[in-house]
């Protein structure tokens, strides 16, 4: 199971925090700090998953994580995941955004926190992976996006 | 604020040329403006000051009535944003409910979301949610449905799912299959956290498995997975449907969306490789399997998985070696990884690769180079453990800053003692010593504290040569004390305390060192600011065993005034301690004989010295001696329940038994056997210490010799190297390396060529001694070399175990080391009968050394005692079905006032090594008893206090006893469940007070009592009562007439009052606890029953129309 979705850029400022299992705010923090730390100091050629910490649910925790220019995108997942699965999955996950955005860059994840939670729903759906496909992740998400055009529409005489 | 808006927007410009809409501009501008605002601070400070700012405006605008949906959507956008900055935003929970609930399909949409971020599953405010969801699972909106399962997949109230369970189920016949496929997860959800709530679905589940759309099917293989793992046997008729699907799915029978990098959908054949590797269908799998290592791509992501398929074991080596192999560092990672894992099994694997793992050694990654060190020590053996520790000693410093490292601490550190018991693993005595000291100040603190322990205990057993161990401690001592010359203020505290123990413990062996000296050194140590009060105490025990013969008088003098007059009590004890001791040089003689490690120590037990001064004291007058809980009991009870409720705890019978003992001494060693083994079992549930105790340790030997033996030859045939034929290899070094890379090869290269032969040494050859630590456990795997009775060393390992970290650890270890492991009849029976007294409340332990020495004493003969004393009968396994046991126990405590009276199962609430704590509760006509079982589990006084509701008084718990505390609890506000939660504080007598959390749920039924009004009365309460409710709730219709049959269920159900029926309508009264009435109305309308509730409390009507629901639907 996947336990938390961290994205964060080259600072630690985060982008997007996604949690499966409930932690305290206050924990939620200390994570999102260790975690940038630990990613942070890791070059990018060495290899893209961290093991054996204490901070999620014992010794059962992994991290996958990987680096897109000025983002980390980090997945805190359980030993019942697939290490390469998840790494490609963050891959779909990001080409995804790609295709929503048009060449997404971190800007469109900060101004746009609230569309990339909803194309993440439409990828892992509390904690399990829903959809690894591309296309139909792309065909949900442009569904919102219509109704949301035609919303706008509609409220536009009125208001 | 509206021309910052306007400067934000005209220096943002093309981010916000997506929307021109103004109403969207505006709004995405506020958000734009927080950000960039906080981008352009310097300090954490002032961007705390910004967002404070940002969130009371927030707050001012969604309390204002005339914020509108489309304005809230934008406000709860900021509030999550401030949220993920780690700013609580609580006051907006609540409108983001509202959101969810009143908007239009896109501000439920961010309604939701924001609902996910903030909640959890445990928050109250999300029961107001429930309604929302059941709404949108019955909107005909798809995106709304979505929405709602997606909010109840992230989070939904456990007690709430049956409230919509049917309408979820009815989801998996949509005809849209992103729905069917949310369904689905939604349901795995219900099953992670509420698995008989869907028992009756698993039918539906096999639909999904045969859905059309992959998607589904792909879903449900989540469902699958747990269920095969929780019961392999029950789904043995799917195996050849998930082998088909497996087939269709590497034949390439999905559509081309599911490729991925052109392999046909990874994540759906790790899915089903996990599935099959369950089943156990070997045969099956073999296929399987074997199809899927051809594909290479696809092995790279079910490595782990495939790796433990036997049949295909050396398939999936060759694979493995490629991954190894591999330049690409992911899956260099993954392939040690699964190398590991499989020589844990196949040691001999790890020999093709040795030169690549040698490399990895070296590896710039730290991750690799942990993996290859956990590698290494699993293939640890007699010929190569030195090499092994001297590497992993290298990467020490660099453990330091990663976060994993405790786990390979622990690892390391059994590996070493491992290697020293082992004896002739290890070098010689200076490496083993200077090893630990390394060990120690580096890893410090971060070990687990009974690696010192077992250390210390390794020193003072010692071995079978008197002459090794006195040159272990010599060496020992001489190394310590050079430390503390040095940089002592740098060493770790756990080092600290090795270090004083040892000191004061074998100082004496180095003749020329005198006393004083060391003592000097150790009053450094107490000087120190970084030295903490555990190890000071510590230290003062040692130097208590150094004063010798006025030995550094003015020294101790010093230190006694110091600390005599600490405010920490156990310091205060240790000074006055070792004031008297170092002031009288007989009691001293007495109380702390050189190397007493090796002597029988005599215990009186019973405090009979002390029995003139008490009948001295009794005849003049005083009252004789009551345990404090007794004397709070009789002051609390005037009514006197019961003098003596624990007196049971140790029947007549019993101690005749033990008398037996005395007369008998097989019968003796039986029962210390026993003790010596419970506690492990209880602890470890048997599994590792008792078995290892044979000189071979062969588990998995065999098997694993007569697999290989086939092996073997055909790698003979297939590669004749000398690698491969293990029995020559160590004589072969050189021969061996020339046949690893037969061209001449560099200098570094040779070196590690070297360094593979010394650490691969011994992997084939059969006669080596099996592998170690094939799994975490640490102490209990240690082989005990002396020779003691089994019971002192079950006992004590218990104690050093359980005991660990408090500053009793002190006490106990040097008691368990000054106590002779032969232990005689006679103290095993006097120290019985001394706990016998003791739980008759009579004798007291105060002495100084006297309680720790009975303490200790108590732990050697109390397991039994437990055994024996009838509250867990004579099962010959107790610890197999504790609860029920327990339960029954309990159950006997129950206060006598309540024994008419149905309580509530006893419930566990919390549980640790020393605590044991129970509850139930009990409905009485006009209030709700909470009955609280503290069970004291470990061998000492203890006093707690729990404090939930208000605090108890403080009481006293003996060893092995049961306290029961009982309060009344009344409902302030109500809650579909009410959650008791507190804090059970305990302390031992000389320890430090701990305190353990609990929560115990009851539902508010239990607080519901009938109210008895007349119709009149009714009638003027009916108006006066401001909150209310009303819902439709299901009549049950089998009867005559539904309408009484209905409220009869709720009367009974929920203890109503059934004020009257009058046709088609009834009124019912009932009260909260003590007095907060509740009326209902029903009606019968259209088949179904309107029911209208009303109150003077806030929620409690709501609360109550939830149980009324549920109470018919269960019906």
């Amino acid at each position: 199971m996947i336990k938390a979705i961290l994205i964060f850029n080259n600072h630690g400022k985060p982008r997007l925090i996604r949690f499966y299992q409930y932690f305290a705010e206050d924990l939620q923090q200390q994570i999102i700090r260790e975690t940038f730390h630990l990613v942070s100091k890791r070059d990018d050629n060495v290899c893209n998953f961290l093991e054996g910490g204490s901070l999620i649910g014992g010794s059962d925790y992994k991290l996958i994580y990987r680096h897109y220019a000025t983002l980390y995108f980090v997945f805190c997942v359980d030993s019942s995941e697939s290490e390469l699965g998840i790494l490609d999955l963050i891959q779909v996950f990001v080409e995804t955004l790609d295709k929503c955005f048009e060449n997404v860059c971190e800007l469109d994840l900060i101004f746009h926190m609230d569309k990339v939670h909803y194309i993440l729903q439409e990828v892992v759906m509390g904690g399990m992976v829903l959809e690894t496909n591309m296309n139909e992740i792309v065909a949900q998400v442009e569904v919102q996006t219509r109704m949301e055009k035609s919303e706008v529409k509609l409220s536009r005489p009125s208001g | 604020m509206s021309d910052v808006v306007e400067k934000t927007l005209t220096a943002l410009p093309g981010l916000l040329s997506l929307d021109s809409q103004s109403t969207k501009l505006s709004s995405t501008s506020k958000l734009g403006n927080l950000i960039r605002g906080i981008t352009e601070l310097t300090s954490k400070h002032e961007e705390e000051k910004l967002i404070q700012r940002e969130l009371t405006s927030i707050k001012e605008q969604v309390s204002s009535p005339n914020t509108s949906m489309r304005q809230m959507k934008e406000l709860m956008v900021r509030a999550i944003y401030c949220e993920m900055l780690g700013y609580e935003a609580s006051f907006s929970y609540i409108h983001a409910i509202k959101l969810a609930q009143q908007g239009t399909a896109l501000e439920k949409r961010v309604g939701y979301l924001a609902v996910s971020l903030f909640l959890n599953e445990s928050h109250e405010l999300l029961l107001l949610l429930v309604n929302t969801v059941l709404k949108d699972l019955q909107s005909t909106n798809l995106i709304e449905v979505c929405m709602a399962l997606t909010v109840v997949s992230q989070m939904f109230p456990k007690d709430m799912i049956p409230a919509i369970l049917p309408l979820v189920e009815e989801k998996l016949n949509h005809p849209k299959e992103i729905i069917r496929r949310k369904a689905v997860l939604a349901l795995y959800k219900f099953y992670l956290i509420a698995p008989n709530q869907v028992q009756h679905i698993h039918n539906k589940f096999r639909k999904a498995l045969c859905d059309k759309d992959p998607g589904v099917m792909t879903a449900s293989l989540h469902i699958y997975l747990q269920m095969i793992q929780e019961n392999p046997e029950g789904y043995k008729d799917l195996t050849t449907s998930f082998v088909t699907i497996l087939k269709q799915v590497v034949g390439g029978k999905l559509p081309m969306d599911f490729n991925y990098h052109s392999v046909p959908a990874p994540w759906l054949q790790i899915q089903l490789l996990r599935i099959l590797l369950f089943c156990s269908t070997i045969f099956l799998c073999r296929d399987v399997a074997a199809l899927c290592i051809h594909c290479v791509s696809l092995f790279f992501y079910c490595i782990q998985p495939l790796s433990s398929f036997p049949a295909i074991l050396y398939e999936s080596a060759k694979c493995i070696g490629n991954f190894v192999l591999s330049l690409k560092i992911n899956l260099k990672y993954l392939g040690l990884k699964a190398l590991t894992y499989v020589v844990q099994q196949h040691p001999k694997l790890a020999l093709q690769h040795q030169m690549t793992i040698i490399e990895c050694l070296d590896h710039p990654d730290l991750i690799i180079k942990r993996e290859t060190l956990e590698l290494l020590f699993r293939i640890t053996n007699a010929q190569n453990v030195s090499v092994i520790v001297e590497k992993m000693l290298e990467f020490l410093p660099f453990l330091k800053i990663m976060l994993c490292c405790c786990i390979i601490y622990t690892l390391f550190i059994v590996l070493i003692l491992f290697s020293y018991e082992e004896y002739t693993y290890a070098p010689d005595n200076e490496w083993f010593i200077e090893t630990m000291s390394t060990v120690f100040s580096v890893g410090g603190d971060m070990m687990q504290p009974d690696i010192p322990n077992s250390f210390l205990k390794l020193l003072s057993e010692g071995f079978d040569s008197v002459e090794e161990d006195r040159k272990l401690r010599l060496f020992a001592v001489d190394s310590y004390v050079s430390l503390l010359q040095g940089e002592p203020g740098k060493l770790p505290q756990r080092f600290l305390q090795v270090i004083s123990w040892v000191l004061g413990e074998y100082s004496y062996l180095r003749e020329e060192l005198e006393a004083a000296t060391v003592l000097r050194l150790l009053a450094k140590l107490l000087d120190m600011k970084s030295t903490s009060s555990e190890t000071k105490s510590w230290v003062l025990m040692a130097m208590t065993k150094l004063c010798e013969g006025g030995a550094g008088v003015s020294v101790t003098q010093e230190v006694c005034e110091t600390y005599g007059s600490s405010l920490d009590t156990v310091l205060r004890q240790r000074a006055q301690e070792l004031q008297h001791l170092s002031q009288d040089c007989e009691l001293r003689a007495r109380v702390l004989p050189r190397g007493a490690g090796l002597e029988p120590l005599e215990v009186d037990s019973s405090l009979s010295f002390l029995d003139g001064f008490v009948s001295e004291a009794l005849a003049a007058g005083a009252a004789p001696y009551k345990a404090p809980h007794q004397r709070q009991e009789e002051l609390a009870q005037a009514k006197a329940l019961s003098l003596e409720p624990y007196g049971l705890s140790l029947p007549i019978s019993m101690s005749s038994c033990s008398i037996a003992d005395r007369q008998s001494p097989t019968l003796l060693s039986v029962s210390s056997g026993l003790s010596g083994d419970s506690p492990d079992l209880s602890h470890k549930g048997g599994s590792t210490t008792l078995k290892l105790d044979g000189v071979k340790r062969v588990w998995g030997r065999e098997g694993y010799l007569s697999e290989r033996e086939p092996v073997e030859e055909s790698a003979h045939v297939e590669v004749p190297s000398p690698l491969q034929s293990p029995s020559q290899q160590g004589e072969a070094d050189s021969s061996q390396s020339q046949t690893l890379t037969p061209i001449p090869t560099p200098q570094p290269e040779q070196e590690k060529q070297q360094l593979a032969s010394s650490l691969f040494v011994g992997l084939g050859s059969q006669s080596s001694v099996c592998l170690m630590g094939k799994s975490e456990s640490t102490t209990q795997r240690f082989r005990r070399k002396a020779k003691g009775t089994v019971s002192s060393s079950g006992a004590s390992e218990q104690i050093s175990n359980s005991l660990a970290s408090t500053p009793s650890t002190a006490n106990h270890l040097l008691c368990n080391n000054l106590l002779d492991s032969n232990i005689t009849s006679d103290l095993a029976v006097s120290s019985l009968e001394q706990t016998s007294q003791l739980s008759q409340g009579p004798a007291a332990a105060n002495g100084i050394c006297d309680v720790e020495l009975t303490g200790s004493d108590m732990s050697e003969t109390s397991p039994t005692l437990i055994r024996d004393n009838g509250v867990v009968a004579a099962d010959p396994a107790p610890h197999e079905d504790p609860d029920k046991l327990k339960d029954l126990c309990l159950r006997t405590h129950l206060p006598a006032e309540f024994s008419g009276l149905c309580h509530s199962e006893i419930t566990p609430l919390c549980t640790n090594q020393t605590l044991d704590f129970s509850a139930c509760h009990l409905q009485k006509e006009d209030s709700l008893a909470l009955v609280a079982f503290i069970y004291n589990c470990i061998l000492m006084f203890c006093s707690f206090q729990v404090s939930c509701v208000c605090d108890s008084p403080v009481q006293e718990a003996r060893s092995h006893s049961v306290a029961v505390c009982q309060y009344s609890l009344t409902v302030k506000r109500p809650s579909v469940h009410v959650e008791v939660v507190g804090t059970a504080s305990y302390q031992f007598p000389a320890g430090t007070p701990h305190s353990a959390q609990f929560s115990y749920k009851l539902p508010l039924t239990s607080f519901i009592r009938p109210l008895t009004v007349s119709t009149e009365e009714y009638g003027a309460m009916w108006l006066d009562f401001s909150h209310d409710t009303k819902q439709k709730l299901t009549l049950i219709s089998d009867g005559q007439e539904p309408l009484t049959d209905t409220l009869n269920v709720l009367k009974k159900k929920l203890q109503l009052h059934v004020v009257e029926i009058i046709g088609m309508e009834g009124i019912v009264a009932c009260r909260l606890l003590r007095d907060q009435p509740c009326l209902m109305h029903c009606r019968l309308h259209a088949g179904t029953l309107s029911v209208w509730l009303r109150s003077p409390v806030p929620d409690l009507p709501d609360c109550l129309m939830y149980h009324c629901q549920r109470a018919l639907q269960e019906h």
